[in-house]
């Protein structure tokens, strides 16, 4: 490597992490005040993309090329910024006091709205950009010819840079942002209005999103991944930065701006993982990233959930009616049907392995998808490269689930909140990205396929049944564990770490083993899957499954013993019906997703629930519908 | 209490299950320095969160100048001119004193004259060395003084001070009592919760001595200095 190519490589680095800044510094902003970690921010990048891209042409045909390309940026910025603006008074304001599980799921349904949103205007096909008018050229740099636009690139993250310190230190409103930052309540107290200066930061924040959107136009189409890819990559700077640190996203843009510059050279495939390694890495050394301060918050989300087991009589008679109809189902229903409620019992176990770490461990995972899939894979990659028997694979999905989660769990039940759930995260993408990248062991994008039961179990009925019993066999073991001694001992640990520790209780070896229990499940219900489907593919690990379980379990009610499983039988029905009815079902499952966080936080048994005191616990007890506790 | 600016009547306030205040009534009157007594969880600090509307469960009114706060939020009660400077100080971490005072700033209504930096460097001279200072470096004292001048520059009328002189230097103790009673003379009503009688006695012209969440004795705190069976009942530790 040359003097030259190193020189031009670390500048396109440095223009790569100008925009990257650029979306940083908004999320991370929108963090500082809000405590709302916000997906949609993604979204507001490719809005702005697409947004640049419909007023790019009639601005500059009106306004000419000199000053048209920038004013169509800047429009574009502050369209995104008004969108910004409605989500935070029509969703988030509802919110400030609810739940992070019930925030990260309300932003995650706009992310749904606004991809199917942008596909409804604009379309499948990207969008190419123009080349900037006076930026078309190149310069030449130590003999390399580098494009005039990534310089221009280059500069624009340092100038917004200052630009935000400016407004943040030198004008009233940027000191009341970062007295909010600090103590929300207090600036409340000393009459500061957070309605309307959380509005101002959302309007910002997400203009910044737009206006990097707009700038990247020119080197990227607008396309509708652009979201996804841009908020992992922002979660991973603000993280690395430390959430709510604006001098921490620039100085963590530029160290993945520079990672993945260089990280292609050396290893082509593995840029992605390089880039949460290297998050996992500054998290064990500075818990609160490079620059970030300590988390006032390490009590869970769920303190003080009382999960009680379902006592009345009409449970059990509904158990006993819900068991007959499981047991005849396959003798009545038509094939398709039996199909479908294997995947329902196979996504009832994710949900609930899930909603045992989330609400009695107060652990709340936002990757819980890392381990179904490797369960999948597990299974699939036993049958396919390595023969084994069917038996075998099932059994090598949850050790090696439960294994890994084992590692997983000892690595983050050292962080709390939403570091955690970020590291959670982070583990999912790596998996996910590496069952993308390996191509000859995980078969890449295609996956793998081909993997049936043999013999009787490929009865569609038979392999129902037996995924009834082993996923059956799996919730009852986790709900006796829930109410046995670990069980008490783990909610004792979320609703306070520190008494326990001064009776004597190792809280994280308690958390550790539900992590792995939870992986554990989660891994036989993927093993399960696998067959079902006949093969494995990257999305069974990606983040829209992680989302999924949390939504199920949201459904059914969080607050419940039974309602993650009532959560993921209902929402695999629906999926199915509604799938095929509608083009829209992310549109669909995004405004389900609102109008269950803001109207319905208790889910379908805890409102059953509520009514009645069927399913355990005390009836007028409803600490998640705090999402009612409104802050205008 | 005909000319109250604060008014409390039948205020009852619950932290989770536990019932904390009991039909609590007190009255401030315009200019009038009143001080809550009672021991460390008697209720006084819950009294004036309830007060500012920091208490999601409360029941009962409180009127400012004649008018229901009770559904107001925080910002809005002190926008109204009641200012709230609570026992953990709370100064924002990472800007300055000048920045910290700066975030308390607003017009107070008909004030002819408003609070300004100077003013309270005046009042608070270790302040005035200090205004460029990151306000976590404060000493106790300095962020104690600190705390009540972001209030002042609110311009409030009335002003719920907890605790002003806890865990305060003697000397520190002093220019503490000695501001109150310049912000007395000031005409600004205060409401003021101690531990420290003679602190109290210092400054207050009368006193509601609180336990165990309801206003056991209401008086002068010559009386009550002088009763010994309220101090052994209700003050006494």
């Amino acid at each position: 490597m040359d003097l030259s190519f190193f020189v031009n490589q670390a500048l396109t680095g440095l223009a790569s992490a100008s925009s990257l800044f650029l979306v940083a510094s908004g999320l991370t902003l929108i963090f500082g005040v809000s405590r709302i970690v916000n997906f949609a921010h993604g979204s507001m990048f490719m809005l702005g993309a697409y947004a640049a891209a419909t007023v790019y042409g009639p601005i500059v045909s009106a306004l000419g090329p000199a000053i048209g390309p920038w004013l169509a940026m800047l429009a574009a910025a502050v369209a995104v910024g008004l969108i910004g603006v409605v989500v935070e008074v029509l969703l988030l304001r509802r919110l400030y006091h609810a739940p992070h599980m019930l925030q990260i799921l309300a932003t995650f349904g706009i992310v749904l709205i606004v991809q199917d949103a942008v596909v409804l205007i604009w379309g499948y096909d990207q969008i190419v950009g123009p080349r900037i008018p006076g930026l078309r050229g190149a310069v030449t740099i130590f003999g390399q010819r580098f494009p005039q636009y990534e310089l221009f690139m280059l500069f624009i993250g340092p100038v917004v840079f200052a630009g935000l310190w400016l407004l943040l230190h030198r004008t009233r409103w940027g000191t009341l942002v970062r007295a909010a930052t600090r103590d929300r309540e207090m600036a409340d107290i000393l009459g500061v209005d957070q309605a309307k200066l959380f509005t101002t930061v959302f309007f910002l924040g997400a203009a910044l999103a737009g206006l990097a959107g707009g700038l990247q136009w020119p080197r990227e189409p607008a396309n509708i991944y652009l979201d996804t890819r841009v908020i992992l990559e922002a979660f991973v700077v603000t993280v690395i930065g430390g959430l709510g640190s604006i001098g921490g996203a620039l100085l963590a843009s530029i160290i993945i701006g520079l990672l993945q510059a260089f990280g292609i050279l050396l290893f082509p495939k593995s840029t992605l993982v390089l880039v949460f390694a290297v998050m996992a890495v500054v998290l064990m050394v500075r818990p609160w990233g490079l620059l970030g301060r300590p988390e006032p918050q390490a009590v869970s989300d769920l303190a003080e959930t009382k999960t009680a087991p379902p006592a009345h009589r009409y449970a059990a008679h509904a158990f006993a009616v819900a068991l007959a109809i499981l047991l005849v189902l396959p003798l009545f229903a038509p094939d398709y049907v039996v199909k479908l409620a294997t995947q329902a019992i196979i996504f009832a176990l994710v949900a609930f392995s899930l909603n045992f770490i989330v609400a009695t461990g107060g652990i709340l995972s936002f990757g819980h998808a890392a381990f179904f899939g490797l369960g999948a894979y597990a299974a699939a990659i036993a049958v396919k490269s390595h023969g084994a028997s069917t038996g075998l694979a099932l059994l090598a999905a949850p050790v090696l689930a439960g294994l890994v989660a084992l590692g997983v769990g000892w690595f983050i039940v050292r962080r709390t909140g939403i570091y955690l759930a970020m590291l959670t995260l982070a583990f999912a993408q790596i998996l996910w990205s590496v069952a993308f990248q390996w191509v000859e062991f995980t078969g890449g994008d295609n996956g793998i396929v081909g993997v049936y039961m043999p013999g009787w179990a490929s009865q569609t009925g038979a392999y129902y049944y037996l995924t009834l019993a082993f996923c059956g066999i799996a919730v009852a073991l986790i709900w006796r564990i829930m109410f046995a001694p670990f069980g008490y001992t783990l909610r004792a640990g979320r609703d306070s770490a520190l008494r326990c520790d001064a009776i004597g209780i190792d809280v994280r070896r308690h958390q550790v083993l539900a992590f792995a229990l939870a992986g554990s499940a989660a891994g036989v219900a993927g093993g399960f899957f696998t067959f079902l489907k006949g093969g494995v593919d990257p999305s069974l690990l990606s983040m829209d499954i992680s989302a999924d379980a949390l939504i199920m379990s949201l459904l059914g009610g969080v607050q419940t013993v039974v309602g993650p499983l009532v959560g993921g039988a209902a929402f695999t029905f629906l999926k199915a019906y509604i799938m095929p009815v509608t083009d829209q079902w992310r549109l669909v499952l995004g405004i389900v997703i609102i109008v269950l966080v803001l109207a319905f936080p208790r889910g379908i048994v805890g409102f059953i629930n509520a009514r009645s005191g069927w399913f355990g616990g005390a009836k007028s007890e409803a600490p998640v519908a705090s999402t009612g506790e409104k802050l205008a | 209490m005909a000319d109250a600016m604060l008014s409390v009547r039948g205020l009852n306030a619950h932290y989770g299950r536990a019932h904390i205040l009991h039909d609590v009534e007190l009255h401030l009157a315009r200019g009038e320095v009143v001080a809550l007594l009672g021991r460390n969880g008697a209720g006084k600090s819950t009294i004036m969160k309830s007060i500012m509307g920091l208490l999601p469960r409360r029941r009962g009114r409180i009127e400012f100048h004649g008018r229901d706060v009770g559904p107001l939020r925080p910002y809005q009660i002190s926008r109204l001119g009641l200012a709230y400077v609570p026992e953990e100080r709370r100064i924002f971490a990472g800007l300055t004193v000048l920045e910290n005072l700066e975030v308390g700033r607003r017009a107070g209504e008909g004030s002819a004259d408003p609070w300004t930096p100077e003013r309270l460097f005046a009042l608070f001279p270790n302040l005035g060395e200090r205004r460029r200072a990151d306000g976590a470096r404060l000493s106790g004292g300095e962020q104690q003084m600190l705390t009540v001048a972001r209030a002042l520059m609110g311009n409030p009328q009335a002003i719920l001070l907890d605790e002003p002189s806890e865990g305060l230097a003697p000397i520190i103790v002093e220019q503490m009592a000695n501001a109150v009673k310049a912000l007395k003379a000031a005409g600004l009503s205060i409401l003021l919760s101690e531990q420290n009688l003679y602190f109290a006695h210092q400054v207050s012209d009368r006193a509601y001595v609180v336990d165990r969440g309801r206003i056991r004795y209401e008086g002068r705190l010559d009386a009550i200095m002088a009763d010994e069976n309220i101090r052994r009942a209700h003050l006494a530790v």
